[in-house]
């Protein structure tokens, strides 16, 4: 049987800080409709890995292919034109400018005359689908508080109806019921053909939508899990060993119960 | 405060945030701005009235309506210079250059226009354009080497001065032509009084045209359409203000030309930085760089495009000074001229740490600048007396800036 053709396809990829290899010979590929989780430990370069899939670095080897066509992402706006939205770790918003004006930035409506109104609107539908807790779209993002901005920068996200949105730890600041919007929201886009990249350290979340879960360790593939795969294993892959701060914690607590 | 005639919009679901509506609440709403550090242009409203008083209350002619139309005849060209300052301080850069510039642009003319006898419109054209080499220069160096731009220009500024010198060569000064346009558009011109009374209506019925429109846009779209009457009266007031100054001048020669020129530039350029996707970016950039850039901003087309504004405009408002003085000298652009451009467009509340302030600052800010320059000579004193008076405003103007910058930090409107 023939296989279907990623939305998006990375191989051999490797970066290099300086001396610091943050990535060496990444393979990961999302197909459309699928939600993709990528865990890995602090540094494990999981946010590096989105960066290059978003064009803000560039890979030093390795390929690229989007819907099968070998592209080269040279700069962010090459990854938004070809349909990649990305919710960075550290938000990318700017502070001195309002909730519609980072919504839309760069994507203004009406160069040359700003739709202002338009753009309101279109603000407040894609924060109500959020379950958004935002006092006005006319204050500044420097006014919000961390999990609002960070409903913002998803909310940016959607605005252009992309084909791969990649979240990097989108609900590490969120609250319970925003936190659920989000799954919901990646289970709405994720039926619409639209493949997800999601990066989380609550494997609570991540079991409850990924369909595959990619671990990253000290910057190289350390396997791929289903949501099924039992916790010890997953666990196992993300620390390196069978025997570490996490087994030995859960060890203790079966030792001693209270 | 939500009434039961505003349930169903969509801006006001959240009930924690207080609605101003009526103008008392919208008085209420700017004091509490102010408090947050968000002061906008009121202290340069406050510091004009200041400056206004003392003066006229030291020498009465500071107040003659002759004595304020040679005020706005000055203005003129130092504004037109800070205008482009409040674009490139508007990304968190600056030019220090630009004084230099309008020199170079001053010798261009003498040297070409009077000496050479080329047509008039070439050399202003000429001047334009060394001006924008000259910021896509320094836009250069500041992508390609992120060389900062207060060391790139300030090499600029002495190349540029050099530059002046070597066109003006053993001459030192050229005067222009009494008679031609070049010098009365300078030194004589002023509107018809029915013209300025007409133009000064202009700005109020666009607030108020405007206005209905936008709140006719938002009340379809379901938002809040925003207090009429408060809308009403910032027409009125703005309209009221402005046919009383003009009044006020007209009892003198009338409302320079060249101020009128000054004063289109400068809403332009608060269009263009309000309501296009241009001012957007630039904002953008002047606030998180890195964000602009990953939200698809072309940001080094911005850095260029700002850079490059800057110089032309200091080369535009090296002409008009040449015209305004009818002479181009080694002396042009050269002394305070810099930083009165600089300190205008700060005075008047654009900030120096980038993405925050406005178009109106460099007309605001030139005004007091001029006022203070025009009070003290008016009391006889010398430029040295000029200058550090000058320097002390500034440095008042920069406190401000940075006391504003850190309250707003603590009231979370960075
Ligand atoms: N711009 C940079 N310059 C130099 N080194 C970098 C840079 N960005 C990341 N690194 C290095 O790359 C490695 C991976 O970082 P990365 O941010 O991708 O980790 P991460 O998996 O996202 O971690 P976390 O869970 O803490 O977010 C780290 O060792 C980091 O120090
Ligand atoms: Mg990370």
């Amino acid at each position: 049987m023939e296989q279907p053709i990623p939305a998006l396809k990375l191989s051999g990829i490797s970066k290099n800080f300086g001396a610091v290899s943050a990535l060496t010979e990444i393979d990961l590929e999302v197909h459309p409709g699928e939600v993709v989780a990528l865990v890995g430990d602090n540094g494990a370069g999981k946010s590096t890995l989105v960066k290059i899939m978003a064009g803000v670095h560039q890979p030093s080897s390795g390929d690229i292919a989007f819907e099968g066509q070998p592209v080269t992402l040279n700069g962010p706006s090459a990854a938004l034109r070809l349909g990649i939205a990305t919710v960075f770790q550290d938000l990318a918003l700017c502070e001195n400018l309002d909730v519609v004006a980072n919504i839309f930035l760069g994507q203004e409506l009406n160069p040359i005359a700003l739709d202002e109104t338009a753009m309101e609107v279109r603000a407040w539908t894609l924060l109500n689908e959020l379950a958004a807790r935002i006092p006005s779209v006319r204050d500044v993002v420097a006014s919000l508080s961390g999990g609002q901005r960070q409903t913002v920068a998803i909310a940016r996200s959607l605005l252009l109806d992309p084909k791969i949105i990649m979240l990097d730890e989108p609900t590490a600041a969120l609250g319970v019921a925003q936190t659920a919007e989000v799954l919901n929201m990646i289970e709405r886009v994720k039926a619409r053909g639209i493949g997800v990249i999601m990066i989380s350290h609550n494997m609570e979340d991540v079991r409850a939508v990924a369909d595959r879960i990619v671990v990253l360790r000290l910057g190289r593939n350390n396997g791929v899990f289903l949501s099924t795969d039992s916790n010890e294993d997953l666990i196992g892959a993300i620390t390196g060993a069978s025997d570490n701060a996490v087994s030995r914690r859960a060890a203790r607590r079966v030792e001693a119960p209270t | 405060m939500t009434t039961d005639s505003e349930k169903g919009l969509l801006d006001r679901s959240d009930t924690r945030v207080r609605h101003e509506t009526g103008i008392a609440d919208t008085l209420r709403a700017f004091a509490g701005r102010v408090r947050a550090g968000d002061l906008g242009s009121l202290p340069v409203v406050v510091g004009l009235v200041i400056i206004c008083t003392v003066f006229t209350s030291l020498n009465p002619i500071f107040i003659a309506p002759n004595n304020l139309v040679n005020l706005l005849y000055d203005c003129s060209a130092v504004g037109m210079i800070s205008l482009g300052i409040v674009c490139v301080l508007l990304l968190g850069e600056i030019d220090l250059s630009v004084g230099s510039m309008s020199g170079v642009a001053s010798a261009l003319l003498g040297v070409f226009w009077v000496n050479a006898g080329l047509p008039l419109p070439v050399v202003l054209a000429m001047a334009l354009v060394a001006g924008a080499a000259v910021g896509a220069i320094y836009a250069l160096l500041r992508v390609s080497f992120g060389m900062p731009s207060f060391v790139a220009t300030l090499s600029g500024l002495l190349a540029l001065l050099g530059f002046q010198l070597y066109l003006l060569g053993n001459s030192g000064s050229i005067n222009l032509p009494y008679g031609s346009w070049m010098v009365n558009f300078g030194q004589l011109m002023v509107m018809p009084d029915w013209l300025s009374h007409l133009l000064a209506l202009a700005p109020g019925v666009a607030i108020l045209v405007l206005g209905m429109r936008r709140r006719a846009n938002r009340a379809r779209s379901r938002l809040h359409p925003g207090s009429g009457r408060g809308l009403l009266v910032k027409a009125l007031a703005v309209t009221v203000g402005l046919e009383l100054a003009v009044f006020y001048l007209n009892l003198g020669r009338g409302v320079p030309w060249m101020f009128g020129f000054f004063a289109l530039l400068v809403m332009i350029m608060n269009y263009a930085i309000t309501r296009t996707r241009w001012g957007r970016s630039v904002l953008a950039v002047g606030g998180n760089a890195e964000a602009a850039r990953r939200a698809g901003i072309n940001v080094k087309r911005v850095y260029f495009s700002c850079f490059m504004l800057c110089s032309t405009l200091a080369a535009l408002g090296g002409i008009l000074s040449a015209s305004r003085l009818a002479t181009s000298s080694q002396q042009a652009g050269t002394g305070d001229v810099n930083l009165n451009a600089i300190a205008a467009a700060v005075i008047g509340g654009t900030s120096l740490f980038g993405g925050r302030g406005s178009a109106w600052s460099a007309i605001l800010g030139i005004i007091v600048i001029q006022s203070i320059s025009n009070g003290l000579t008016l009391l006889n004193l010398s430029s040295s007396w000029r200058y550090m008076i000058t320097g002390a405003v500034l440095a008042i103007a920069v406190i401000v800036d940075a006391l504003a910058r850190r309250s707003r930090t603590q009231h979370g409107r960075a």
